[in-house]
Parts: C-alpha cells; sequence; structure tokens
C-alpha cells in the first residue's frame, strides 16, 4: 500500500492541485487570487499528463544515434500536448490580465465585495 | 516600467547578457529538433530579451519593436505558418505535408526543414505576442479606453 | 482543390484574421472587404463540403499526410457540414449588420474587432469540423479566448462580467482537457473513432467514470446547461450588439454540438453514456421551466432573450439525450432554428438599442411606429420562439413533442408544452410594450423622430433571418428529410 501510493505521489500531487486551484477559483473573493488559484489549476492538469508519459527506465524523448528501441525513450506525445496546453494557459492568463487592469483603472479594487458596491452606484 | 530607471548600472549590467540571450534564442529555435526547444520556447526567450530592454529603458526606448511592429511580427510569424501549409496544398500534398516541399534533400531531413519552417513562424509569432501583452498590460492611463458603449 | 476543402475552411478565417488588422491601418474598406470574402468563401467551402457529404458520405482529410490514428483528422459529415454552413452564414450576416458600429469605432478598434470575429468564426468552425479530441480542446480555447476579448469590449460592466466567464469558461476547458487525459491513458489514442473502437473492449474502469464525468460537466458549462448556465446571463446582457447577435446564435450550440459528438460517437458503444444521457435528460427538463421563469421576471430585453437562450438549450438537451429518431431531429433542428430566431432577435434588440439608447422594456415603447419593420422582424421571431405554426419553431417542437412521445416520456412531453406557455408570456408581453402602450408626453425638444428605421446594413441581416424563420417553418420537410435524417445516422451506416 506505501509502495503504491509512493509510486503515484505525481497523481496525488496532481489532485491536490487542481482541488485547491478550483477551490481558489470558486471560493477566493479577490480577482487577482482567483486568477493565480485558475494558474495552479492548470499546471495541475499538465503535470497529470506529463506523468501518464512516464515509462519506467525511459529517458527523454530525444533521438540519440544507436538506441532504437521504443521503450527506451518516454511518450513525447503528452508532452507536446502540454506544451500547447502551457501556450494556452499562457494565453488566457493575458487576456484575463488585460480585463482585470481595466476594471482597476475603472473602479480602484479588484476585490469583490468593493467591486460589487462600486457597480450598483 | 514607463520611466526608465536611470541607473547607468544596470543601463550597462543588461547590455552585456542581451546578446548572448538572443543567441541563445536562437539556437533553442533551431536546435528543437535534437534538443529541448522549440518556437514557443525561442520565442520566450527572444521577448524576454526585449522586456528586459524595456523594463531597464522604459518605455520611450521600445528597441525597435513599438507595439505596430509587434503586431506585424506576431501576424507575419503566424502567417509564415499558415503559409507554409499553403504551400504544401499547392504542391499536391494534404495541408502542412512537409513531404512534398520541392527541397534536394532525404525524406526525413525535408520534414525536419519544414518543422524548423514553422518553428520560426511560431518564435516570431511568439515574441510579437509576448512584446505586445507586455505593453498592453504596463501601457500608461493616457492609451484610450474605450468605455463607451 | 475541391478535395482540401475540409481544411480551408479553417484556414480561410484564420489567415484573413491574421491580415486583417494590418490592412485596417491602412484602408479600413480593404479589410472589410477582406473579411467579408473570407466568410464568404467559409459559405462556400461547407456548402459544397456539405453537399459532398451527402452526396458520397464523409470526408475525411488527413492534416500533414499522417493516417489516423496517428494524424489530426478532420471530417465533415453532414451533421458537421450543416453546423459548418451555419456558422458561416449567420457570421456572414452579423459582418454585414456590424458595418454601422465599425464606423463609428476608431481604425484600430474595428480592425482588432474584425479580427477577433474571424478568429472567433475560426475557433467555433474548428470545433466543428475536427475528429480529434485534443484538437477540440485547442479550438474551444481559441474561440473562447475571442469570445472573451470581443465580449469585453462593450461598457465597463462587461468586463466584470467576462471576467467571471472567463474562470467558468476555463474551469469547463480544463475539465475537459483532463477527461481527454484519462480517455488517453485508458485508449492511448486520441482520435474520436479510435477511441470508439477501443473503448469498447474496457468495460467498467473507475478512470472511464472519471472520464466521461469531466468531459461532459466541461462541455456542460460551455453549453450553458443549468445548473452551470451562470456565466451566461450576465455575459450575454453587456456585450455589444453585433457580439451578442452571433455568440448567442452560435456559441453555445457548438458545445452542445460537441458534447452530442462525444456522447453519441466517441462513447457510444458503453452503458455508462446511456446513464448520462438520462442524467442529462431530467437536468434539461429543469432547464426548460427554469429559465422560462427566470426570463418572465427580467426587465431588461437582452437579460429577458439570455434566460429565454438557456430555455432553449434545454430543448436541444432534452431533445438530444432522448435519442428517439424524432427527437434527435427535433433538436437539430431546433439547433438551426433557434440559432436563426435568437440571432434575429438580438440582432433587432441592438438595434433598437442603436436608435434610443436602451435595452429596457420601457426603451421599446412606441418602437412600432417608430421602427416597424424591426418591431416586425422581433414579432416573427417571437411567434416562431413561442411555436406557432407556420413559422419554424412549431416544427422543430413538433418534432421533439413526438420524440418525446416515441421514447414514451410523457414528463418530458408535457414540460415541452408547458414552457411554450410561458415563452408566450415573455414575448407576448415584449410586443404588447411596443405596440400597445403609449409613450409619456415628452416636452416637444426632446420627443424622438416619428420614423426612424436602423440603416439597410442593419436591417436587412435582421430581415434574412426573419424570413429565414418563416421559410424553414414552410419547407421544414426538405431540410430535416435531405440533411438532418443524414445527420443523426451514425458513421459508417
Amino acid at each position: 500500500m506505501g509502495s503504491e501510493f509512493l509510486g503515484m505521489v505525481n497523481y496525488w500531487l496532481s489532485a491536490i492541485l487542481l482541488l485547491l486551484g478550483l477551490h481558489g477559483m470558486l471560493m477566493r473573493r479577490n480577482l487577482i487570487k482567483k486568477l493565480m488559484a485558475m494558474n495552479v489549476m492548470q499546471v495541475a492538469v499538465i503535470m497529470f499528463f506529463i506523468s501518464l508519459a512516464m515509462k519506467t527506465g525511459g529517458t527523454a524523448p530525444i533521438e540519440q544515434p544507436g538506441i532504437t528501441e521504443v521503450d527506451a525513450y518516454i511518450n513525447p506525445l503528452p508532452h507536446a500536448l502540454m506544451l500547447t496546453a502551457i501556450v494556452v494557459g499562457v494565453s488566457t492568463t493575458g487576456v484575463a490580465l488585460a480585463l482585470l487592469i481595466r476594471i482597476y483603472r475603472y473602479y480602484g479594487t479588484l476585490e469583490e465585495s468593493e467591486l460589487l458596491e462600486r457597480m450598483q452606484e | 516600467m514607463r520611466t526608465p530607471f536611470g541607473s547607468s548600472i544596470l543601463d550597462a549590467a543588461c547590455r552585456l547578457p542581451v546578446p548572448f540571450i538572443i543567441l541563445f534564442a536562437v539556437y533553442v529555435v533551431i536546435h528543437g529538433h535534437h534538443s529541448p526547444g522549440g518556437g514557443f520556447q525561442g520565442g520566450a526567450i527572444l521577448a524576454a530579451t526585449l522586456i528586459l530592454i524595456r523594463m531597464v529603458r522604459g518605455e520611450d526606448d521600445p528597441w525597435g519593436l513599438d507595439r505596430t511592429r509587434a503586431a506585424i511580427l506576431a501576424s507575419c510569424g503566424v502567417g509564415l505558418y499558415a503559409g507554409i501549409g499553403l504551400l504544401t496544398l499547392v504542391f499536391g500534398g494534404n495541408y502542412l505535408d512537409y513531404s512534398v516541399l520541392p527541397l534536394p534533400l532525404v525524406p526525413e531531413k525535408v520534414r525536419f526543414m519544414g518543422t524548423l519552417g514553422i518553428e520560426i513562424g511560431v518564435a516570431l509569432g511568439v515574441t510579437g505576442v509576448l512584446v505586445l501583452i507586455f505593453d498592453a498590460l504596463t501601457a500608461g492611463e493616457t492609451q484610450e479606453s474605450d468605455d463607451g458603449k | 482543390m475541391s478535395q482540401h476543402v475540409p481544411v480551408l475552411i479553417v484556414i480561410i478565417p484564420l489567415v484573413a484574421a491574421l491580415f486583417v488588422p494590418l490592412i485596417a491601418l491602412r484602408t479600413m474598406a480593404w479589410a472589410r472587404a477582406l473579411t467579408f470574402l473570407a466568410l464568404l468563401g467559409v459559405v462556400a467551402c461547407s456548402g459544397a463540403a456539405l453537399t459532398r457529404a451527402l452526396a458520397t458520405g464523409p470526408l475525411h482529410y488527413e492534416l500533414g499526410g499522417w493516417a489516423p490514428p496517428w494524424g489530426i483528422v478532420y471530417v465533415l459529415d453532414p451533421l458537421s457540414g450543416g453546423m459548418a454552413l451555419l456558422i458561416g452564414i449567420v457570421a456572414a450576416l452579423v459582418a454585414v449588420y456590424t458595418q454601422p458600429y465599425l464606423k463609428s469605432w476608431s481604425t484600430s478598434r474595428a480592425g482588432i474587432f474584425l479580427s477577433l470575429f474571424l478568429l472567433l468564426v475560426t475557433g467555433l468552425l474548428g470545433i466543428v469540423v475536427t475528429g480529434d479530441l485534443f484538437n477540440l480542446y485547442v479550438f474551444l480555447e481559441i474561440s473562447s479566448l475571442a469570445g472573451y476579448a470581443l465580449l469585453a469590449s462593450g461598457s465597463i460592466h462587461s468586463a466584470v462580467a467576462t471576467f467571471r466567464y472567463l474562470i467558468v469558461g476555463t474551469i469547463a476547458a480544463t475539465f475537459y482537457l483532463l477527461g481527454v487525459g484519462y480517455l488517453y491513458a485508458l485508449t492511448g489514442s486520441l482520435n474520436m473513432a479510435d477511441v470508439a473502437i477501443r473503448l469498447s473492449d474496457i468495460g467498467h474502469s473507475g478512470a472511464f467514470a472519471v472520464a466521461i464525468t469531466f468531459i461532459v460537466v466541461g462541455l456542460s458549462i460551455k453549453a450553458a446547461l443549468f445548473p452551470l448556465h451562470g456565466w451566461l446571463p450576465d455575459a450575454y446582457t453587456y456585450a455589444p450588439a453585433p457580439v451578442i447577435g452571433f455568440i448567442s446564435a452560435v456559441m453555445a450550440k457548438v458545445g452542445a454540438y460537441a458534447l452530442f459528438r462525444v456522447l453519441y460517437f466517441v462513447l457510444r458503444p458503453t452503458e455508462a453514456a446511456s446513464q448520462v444521457l438520462t442524467g442529462l435528460s431530467w437536468v434539461a427538463a429543469i432547464a426548460i421551466l427554469a429559465g422560462s421563469l427566470l426570463a418572465i421576471a427580467q426587465r431588461d430585453v437582452r437579460r429577458m432573450l439570455a434566460y429565454s437562450s438557456i430555455s432553449q438549450m434545454g430543448y436541444i438537451f432534452l431533445g438530444l439525450a432522448l435519442g428517439t429518431p424524432s427527437a434527435l431531429k427535433g433538436a437539430l433542428l431546433h439547433v438551426l432554428n433557434h440559432a436563426i430566431m435568437k440571432g434575429c432577435l438580438f440582432l433587432a434588440a441592438g438595434g433598437v438599442q442603436w436608435r434610443t439608447g436602451g435595452y429596457r422594456l420601457e426603451d421599446f415603447i412606441g418602437m412600432s411606429r417608430r421602427m416597424p419593420l424591426t418591431m416586425a422582424a422581433i414579432v416573427l421571431a417571437a411567434i416562431s420562439m413561442i411555436g406557432l405554426p407556420p413559422t419554424a419553431g412549431f416544427f422543430s417542437k413538433w418534432y421533439l413533442v413526438q420524440g418525446a412521445i416515441e421514447a414514451h416520456a410523457w414528463v418530458f412531453a408535457a414540460v415541452f408544452i408547458a414552457s411554450s406557455l410561458l415563452n408566450a408570456v415573455y414575448f407576448f408581453r415584449l410586443i404588447e410594450w411596443a405596440y400597445l402602450r403609449q409613450p409619456k408626453p415628452q416636452p416637444s425638444l426632446s420627443s424622438p423622430p416619428l420614423y426612424q428605421e436602423l440603416p439597410m446594413q442593419m436591417l436587412l441581416p435582421i430581415w434574412v433571418l426573419a424570413t429565414s424563420v418563416l421559410l424553414l417553418g414552410l419547407f421544414n420537410q426538405s431540410v430535416v428529410n435531405g440533411i438532418i435524417q443524414y445527420a443523426i445516422q451514425p458513421e459508417g451506416s
């Protein structure tokens, strides 16, 4: 049981990060904290995919001359997918930050409670 | 980010690494096939160079890449990617099928050159976009704000 | 060249989106022309693809020359071809509608708007055309990001509403990605058809349940299924009029399309899919009733139409979940009809706001005299939303009720009919305020002009959509038998 847990630490960590990110996005009142939690959640998913790619005894999926067995290299597909996911995360963060700057310049605050007050006026 | 730090030490200190960072960025882009790297990573490093200059010298020294030029760079970068794809359409293959490109090389090398082409396009696009994001986020309040309907 | 149609559908608006802002720096007229040409190109390509798909079977296009399951495949069967055609036509109409708005904005803002619009169209077309699970995630995010930027380009209120939508939408896309990761771990493939084949050997497992849960929840958020609809009213209410006209017509439906693809094509051989569909049907029934009830309570016309959209998405989900042939035909016909009806309503409401500056029911008073053509279009679309013959709305609801009866789901048939009555309440109220209420006597200095219709560029798309509502109603048989009937057949049969 212990060794099963130790072998799966990646997945446990990914699950914990996912839940932390989700909690932050839904429960935190400050908009910047929501954005940070969003990044944490995306990192959790990226870690999950990368952990899927691992093979015992495999090395980085860069071709080394002379070594041609498939099992010598880990699965490169999830890594390629996660590059795309990282880029998507960066773009989403960029758009979110632009929105937050606009909100901050107009209302002067990023706390949700104060924001709602100022929006009613 | 808008006003320069005004320190000659910082200015001199950033002059030293910048050429090496650019060289490293180009290395990362071109060696994406043989080592960790590729278009996005190299583009991010190149954008880091430009952002470093902006942070040290302030907004008035965009180092040749002001907002319009950054937008043009981004569009042309992604356009290079799409253009190589359309080129493969012209030569009869499916979209982004590099093996039909008329280069006098072994088929694996032809695919390698095609991938290198699109990676360069991606690097340019990513550089332009990251610099644009940085400029948009640190622009002063005098920028136009469309609060109307 | 014609065999490259599947990829051209996505590449044409993408390349146009790249170069429109650069061209707009020089001449705005060329930029607008390029946008419209690109959208016409999309309509032409998807029309050609649809006719090919109906004649000879689904088109498969391998990107990069790599065969599936290693490569990404674009699939154009009647369903995706029809959705692509719908997106293209609505986008072209909205592009015409936007012209007066573009003239009132600065050049750079107008150029960026057109570019974002084309990127949104690219993303939606990509979702519809792709046959790869991860490719769907990429296009989902492309359309979402362009959507966020467009929705936030209105007043400052829209920025706050869009940030909330951004958070919720990113949760949705991340859940979908996580589900795809679990499916990849189970089957080792990302190609939709390949996963479907491999899943038939898997059977029950914890990972599969997690995968299906995450994917369904993620796509349901995107498709605004109650109770995951919270982002929709705020996002729809504050957006600029051309944006909301397009997004309301198309975006949630593409989410529903993605869910349909996953549940019916990818997960088809498994019984977990049927359990999900049963749960979905009950949630959809609640969505129908809740959406209509909440719509009645609104005073702002846009918010009312937004809640009405939630209710109509419930119709589509319930039809998809029931699964009988009539229900599926009704659901797909309703996708088409609702896109046209809701698009017409939002564009017309935007037109009223263009003249009066407001969206509340009070701003609609006296519109019947001031903007008779626009209000007539609203009346036509409203009658179709309620579901009276011979408009299109009646026939899609007829198929849905028939489907519910075929499945012996009497409760759902009753839900359909009850919600039509609820729809009548708030739509007739809008028509009453516009036609029957007298405007308060104004001091003569500020009395509005007696007849002030919209500019032709805004009126034309509204009326094209309104007449389509009538035409689709009259010719619904040929639409159903010609296209939709083939769209609901599983691949290969």
